[in-house]
């Protein structure tokens, strides 16, 4: 069990990376922090709309999407993979809504017969065109983010020194998300709480779903191969179910997602450091950790909150009181 | 649908649920049959077998002389049977991702298992993944329960959570220099040719026992799948139900995940119980019918994936399923798609024609003669319509036998049945119309649009109630007479046989 638990190394855990390999991993932690505020603050919405599971169902089926926008362009260019992406997952929303809406079908098993059906369709092409698909099913999966750093060269604008192609795409990905997610809030919010003002207000739900639809596969296919499939679903709920365990405004909860997400991030880098393990899956532990501990100790409903509020006696309600006087 | 499962529970469920008793002990009693007969040899990867034509592939297929298609196939088959049993209920109780979320769940416990004694033994495996798989299910309890977040959004959490701790586990694994690690990645995207005799009879046994739970607890898994407030009124533990679906559930994944993989197992459980529930409103048809997909579907996964190099079982079996299923929803006879809109259609052609026979009907009464035949101008007049229009529709009418063309197809005549039908429609819309004028206190002027549409449905037993209720009147608000029975019958007296005669509208 010893080699299987690395003994604790201060100086390589804590220390090495805000110094010596900070080149490394502070790109690492950066990317980290750019695909979980992207996916964070678009996971929001899903959380809203109790859609997290279609988040999940969008994030399975990219990968046919990738495989034939690969086969038919026949290049791993960043805007063929964005448009294969954004075909599969709008073909998936479209998918999901003609099962539920036109048989008895309900919502939730038509999202899993759907992201399964395609995720096969896509496994099954990785694996017949094997030799002409430079794509790995489970790097799909469990994409590795500690590749990134390695990506020479970096994208440089005049002198400046950028990063590495990756982030630099990740960081354009959530900056477009934050800057559509301002232009929009009036939009995305009233149609997410409340359907029937936003059709009296004007505004097309349709139009608002499905641009959220896009929205959500660009972000979840450019946050692919850092930390895979799965781990998207990770980063797209965890932020927003711990933000809004601790606030109900929503600002707040925008505010405690890039809090979330970053903290996440740099605490994953940690983890992986000491265990030697996965750092993506580090950072969803992390991301997971902070999610328990806002459970726990929440001011507003957390379980210990709860469990004081238990134990207080409950006081005679004045108006039976006065009834007895 | 609802009721009618509610129906079956109740007095003949003893005698039925004997029935499926029986059966369900004679699969089971086939299966281990099934599982026990290939003899134990080593399993070669299917995918190897490569480089043949298909038709003789095929052919080794079904002499079934290789151990690795005898295992694959029945494994395969085994867990088409074991996931459409449980799928059915998580698919009836609306808990379908649950079956995801603990597919995923379980990661953590398969690296756990392989920990125990650093080797895949299938055992410490299955056990680590069932206490992973339950531990899910409760976290998902305990946040739906202590906080304001949904079903989905917890069960989205439990499952990157649980998945992320097991990519981390085994990343460790890799790492470490000891033990065999060779396939514990298989269990990521499954590899139905590596599995071995244990597995078989692991999986065999998996499948009996959800047989037998599920044939034993019957009733209570209906009731509480349907019913859960009436289960807990009548005294069933539900909660004990639950985890006991969730504990075979678990079983099903694990036992899975050998062959489909984490990512597919949820579609095993879904998409051929979500078929059978297209198929039929029983609960013990709908069991039996996924049973059948999951077998069908691991079947033909396993064919085909035998035939060519390089295709994996698990996807094939998946879109086995998803084809199963896509027929369902295009040609199922209740909930079918085709069906249904063939069903519109030919409600809409109906409707279209008795609205012709109205306005053939109109143009007769206008003429205050009941007499002639009615030319297609006027009908296309009537009916602010083109004359070919018009033809066409006189056409519709003469092939149902409502009328005859006569004259080069100029002139309509109405049979008899034509008669009567144009009389019950008329009839229809103007009692409607008196109906609402008197009773609903609806303005005469606006009652015309829903006597429009109500006029297609009325049966015979609401007629006599709005005639008895208007007393028999016998004009509409807008002072036109509403057409008597005794007129009705006048048509239909007036030949034997709807086609031979030269129709109602002959002046006698």
């Amino acid at each position: 069990m010893n080699t299987f638990i690395p003994p604790f190394d201060f100086q390589k855990v804590l220390v090495s990376p805000w110094t010596t390999d900070l080149a490394s991993y502070g790109w690492i932690a950066l990317m980290g922090f750019f695909v979980a505020t992207a996916c964070g603050l678009v996971g929001n919405y899903l959380i809203l709309r109790r859609m997290a599971l279609v988040g999940d169902a969008i994030s399975h089926s990219v990968l046919p999407g990738l495989v034939v926008a690969y086969l038919l362009a026949g290049t791993r260019h960043s805007t063929v993979m964005f448009v294969g992406a954004l075909a599969a997952g709008l073909l998936t929303t479209v998918l999901i809504e003609l099962i539920h809406k036109k048989s008895r079908v309900k919502q939730d098993a038509a999202i899993g017969i759907t992201f399964s059906s395609l995720f096969a369709i896509g496994v099954i092409l990785i694996s017949h065109f094997a030799s002409k698909v430079d794509l790995d099913q489970e790097c799909v999966l469990y994409g590795e983010i500690g590749n990134i750093s390695l990506d020479v060269p970096y994208v440089q604008l005049g002198s400046l020194v950028l990063g590495p192609p990756t982030l630099v795409r990740m960081a354009v990905v959530t900056l477009v998300v934050v800057l559509l997610i301002t232009i929009f809030y009036k939009e995305l919010l009233v149609s997410s709480f409340d359907p029937a003002l936003a059709f009296s207000l004007g505004i097309n739900a349709t139009l608002v779903h499905y641009s959220l639809m896009s929205m959500l596969s660009v972000v979840v296919v450019s946050a692919f191969e850092s930390v895979g499939a799965i781990l998207v679903i990770a980063m797209l709920i965890l932020p927003g179910a711990t933000a809004s365990l601790i606030s109900h405004r929503l600002p707040v909860i925008f505010v405690l997602t890039v809090l979330h997400a970053a903290l996440s991030a740099v605490l994953g880098v940690h983890l992986a450091l000491w265990l030697e393990c996965s750092i993506a899956g580090a950072m969803v532990v992390m991301a997971a950790v902070l999610f328990v501990l806002a459970w726990i100790f929440s001011p507003t409903q957390g379980l210990l909150r709860r469990w004081l509020r238990m134990r207080q006696p409950v006081e005679p309600p004045a108006v039976a009181a006065r009834q007895k006087s | 649908m609802f009721m009618n499962l509610q129906a079956t529970n109740h007095a003949p469920a003893s005698w039925r649920k004997r029935r499926s008793t029986t059966a369900l002990q004679n699969l089971a009693a086939l299966l281990i049959l099934l599982v026990l007969s290939p003899a134990s040899a080593h399993a070669a990867k299917i995918s190897e077998l490569g480089d043949t034509s298909i038709i003789e592939q095929a052919l080794r297929f079904f002499t079934f002389q290789d151990p690795s298609v005898r295992y694959a196939l029945a494994g395969s088959m085994l867990l088409g049977i074991t996931c459409g049993l449980l799928g059915s209920f998580i698919v009836v109780r609306k808990m379908a991702l649950v079956g995801d979320a603990l597919s995923h769940a379980v990661l953590p416990g398969v690296a756990i298992g392989f920990l125990w004694n650093m080797s895949k033994d299938p055992v410490a495996i299955f056990i680590g993944a069932t206490i992973a798989g339950l531990l899910g299910t409760v976290m998902v309890r305990l946040i739906t329960q202590t906080t304001h977040l949904k079903e989905d959004t917890a069960l989205g959490l439990v499952l990157a959570t649980f998945f992320a701790v097991g990519i981390c586990l085994l990343t460790m694994i890799q790492r470490l220099p000891t033990g065999n690690k060779s396939g514990i990645d298989k269990f990521l995207f499954g590899q139905a040719a590596a599995m071995g005799p244990g597995d078989i009879q692991l999986m065999a046994v998996v499948t009996v026992l959800s047989i037998v739970v599920i044939t034993l607890f019957y009733k209570e898994f209906l009731v509480t799948s349907f019913d859960p407030g009436f289960a807990s009124a009548a005294g069933f533990p539900t909660q004990m139900i639950h985890y006991g679906l969730m504990l075979l559930l678990a079983f099903a994944i694990v036992i899975a995940l050998q062959a489909v993989g984490v990512v597919l197992v949820s579609a095993m459980l879904i998409t051929p119980a979500a078929s059978a529930y297209l198929l039929t409103d029983r609960m013990s048809r709908m069991l039996w019918l996924a049973a059948i997909f999951g077998l069908l579907a691991g079947a033909l996964g396993s064919f085909v994936s035998f035939l060519g190099p390089n295709l994996p079982t698990g996807p094939l079996m998946v879109l086995a399923a998803t084809t199963v299923f896509a027929l369902a929803f295009l040609f199922s006879p209740q909930h079918g798609i085709a069906n249904r809109w063939w069903r519109q259609r030919s409600r809409a052609k109906r409707v279209q024609r008795e609205n012709t026979l109205k306005s053939v009907y109109h143009v007769l009464e206008s003429r205050h003669t009941m007499g002639e035949g009615v030319s297609l101008r006027e009908l296309a007049e009537r009916r602010r319509e083109t004359i070919e229009e018009a033809a066409r529709q006189a056409a519709e009418l003469r092939r149902h036998e409502l009328a005859t063309l006569h004259e080069e197809g100029d002139l309509i005549f109405l049979t008899p049945a034509g008669w009567q039908l144009a009389c019950a429609i008329v009839r229809n819309h103007r009692l409607w119309e008196l109906y609402l004028t008197n009773a609903a206190q609806i303005a005469a002027d606006h009652v015309h649009e829903d006597a429009e549409k109500i006029e297609h449905v009325l049966g015979d037993e609401v007629v006599r109630e709005l005639e008895r209720r208007l007393q028999y009147a016998t004009t509409d608000p807008h002072g036109r007479p509403i057409p008597s029975l005794a007129e009705m019958q006048r048509g239909a007296g007036a030949a034997d046989k709807p086609g031979d005669s030269i129709g109602y509208g002959k002046r006698t």
